[in-house]
């Protein structure tokens, strides 16, 4: 047999290699690292989209339900779920296969899990890496499930094109909905298990937020007088997208092609008004500058001794030194 | 560097509901540091091979209570030879009559566990058989 190279063979459809290099890739080896250089001219054709959201609203089903409908239509669908690591063993059971079976033996669909392994953003430190794995593989969606998230972890609205965000009835009140954090980097705003009561309530808190945010003009009657809210006039620099919300029943297959059709909407905003190179940069800006960063720190570390990294740091517990003047002191000694 | 995680699929094959052995097994492997992919129940031999493939595991745990291990044993080890994994190792828990050991043995399956097994001695012995493989 020829030989041939992990990436060569991921790029001749072969599954097994694009496996074997997603753990490469997922354990920073340094035949990942090589492969993801190799394979770095065939990737940025893919459609990157995130589903994050609280634990328990149905992220899993519901990533299931998109890819059967996308494999329906022909389009070749990598899922990457992200489930958390134990904080103390750093062990992890990943659980979303089991929500989706439907999609077992479907020759368009691969699925992988990965633990956080103590990232805190929603995702793990490689997954945007293994999503260069995907989409050099050829695949033409990428969808991206974070860790069941709380209200901070955003890290996926820097890595995907289209960010949804599930909530289910009963879940916060409209205090929940005016707060910074996930509900902002939504692209569209998923309310599944619709079939549930309190549905008109969580859409309407949701609604309210978007209201805020982008106000639309307003006709109504107040004290018998017509009174007219004009909407305010966009500025250059305000967003064209405003949000949508769609109601989902995941388990049921309710909501799907209509919830595509918003997803495919905002394909073509993002395409036809450059947001799409935006989203780009800035996601290949972060890599490159988390990469500056860790080759910095380790080159400054391995230049120094450990003799004078000790002593520095016995000095800061002493409190002889602040660890602001000692991190100055040992970066001034190297220019020296 | 990243230490290379262990990662373990667990999964249930054939038409018994009975899981909670598997998810006791799931969580012991948790809490020794492994990562584990739980599938769910009523796996074909298919679905486990294929899944063991995407998610490029060293270990497949399976659970069989129903008495079917000799049909579905050697169907899910030719699957994943198949594949190309032939150096995945298979354990197998559940209720498995003694006559059969020796024979689920030589087909190449490396540990089996019946009622009562200790998490603690699956662990190890999961831990020795990646060892030895490296």
């Amino acid at each position: 047999m020829v030989f041939m190279s992990l990436s060569q063979a991921l790029l001749n459809q072969d599954r097994l290699a694009l496996s074997r290099l997603l753990t490469h890739v997922e354990n920073n080896s340094e035949e990942g690292r090589k492969a993801l250089d190799e394979l770095y001219p065939h990737t940025g054709k893919a459609h990157l989209i995130g589903i994050t959201g609280a634990p328990g609203t149905g992220k899993s089903t519901l990533v299931n339900q998109l890819a059967l409908q996308y494999s329906k239509e022909g389009k070749r669908v990598a899922i990457l779920a992200v489930d958390p690591s134990s904080p103390f063993t750093g062990g992890a059971v990943l659980g979303d296969r089991v929500r989706m079976r439907d999609l077992a033996g479907d020759p368009n669909v691969f699925i992988r899990s990965m633990a956080s392994r103590g990232s805190l953003g929603g995702l793990a430190q490689a997954t945007a890496s293994m999503v260069q794995v995907f989409d050099a593989a050829g695949f033409d969606l990428i969808l991206i499930e974070t860790v069941g998230a709380g209200q901070a972890e955003v890290d996926i609205a820097r890595l995907a094109h289209t960010t949804l965000v599930v909530e289910a009835p009963g879940l916060g009140d409209d205090i929940q909905a005016i707060k910074a954090g996930i509900l902002e980097i939504a692209d569209i705003l998923v309310v599944n298990k619709a079939d549930r009561p309190g549905v008109e309530n969580s859409e309407r808190a949701l609604r309210g937020m978007l209201d805020m945010a982008h106000p639309t003009q307003r006709v109504f009657h107040h004290h018998g007088q017509r009174m007219v809210v004009p909407a305010q006039t966009p500025k250059a620099d305000d967003p064209l997208w405003i949000p949508v919300i769609k109601r989902t029943v995941a388990k049921d297959g309710v909501g799907i092609t209509d919830l595509v059709e918003a997803i495919e909407d905002h394909i073509t905003f993002l395409r036809e008004g450059g947001e799409w190179a935006a989203r780009e940069r800035t996601q290949l800006q972060t890599t490159f500058e988390t990469l500056l960063r860790d080759n910095l720190f380790a080159r400054f570390l391995d230049e120094l001794s450990p003799e004078i990294y000790e002593e520095t740091l016995s000095n800061i517990m002493l409190r002889k030194q602040s660890p602001w003047s000692a991190a100055e002191a040992l970066l001034d000694r190297r220019r020296a | 560097m990243a230490e290379r995680k262990i990662r373990v699929l667990v999964a249930k094959p054939g038409l018994d509901g009975h899981d909670r052995g598997a998810k006791v097994v799931a969580r012991a492997l948790r809490d020794a540091g492994m990562e584990v992919i739980y599938t769910g129940l009523r796996q074909t031999p298919e679905m486990i091979a294929e899944a063991a493939l995407q998610e490029d595991v060293d270990v497949i745990g399976i659970s069989i209570l129903s008495g079917a291990h000799m049909a579905l044993v050697p169907r899910i080890l030719e699957l994943i030879k198949a594949n190309g994994q032939e150096d995945v190792k298979l354990f197998l828990g559940g209720i498995i009559p003694d006559d059969d050991i020796a024979q689920l043995n030589k087909m190449g399956v490396t540990g089996i566990y019946g009622p009562g097994a200790s998490t603690e001695d699956i662990v190890t012995e999961i831990r020795t058989a990646i060892q030895k493989r490296a």
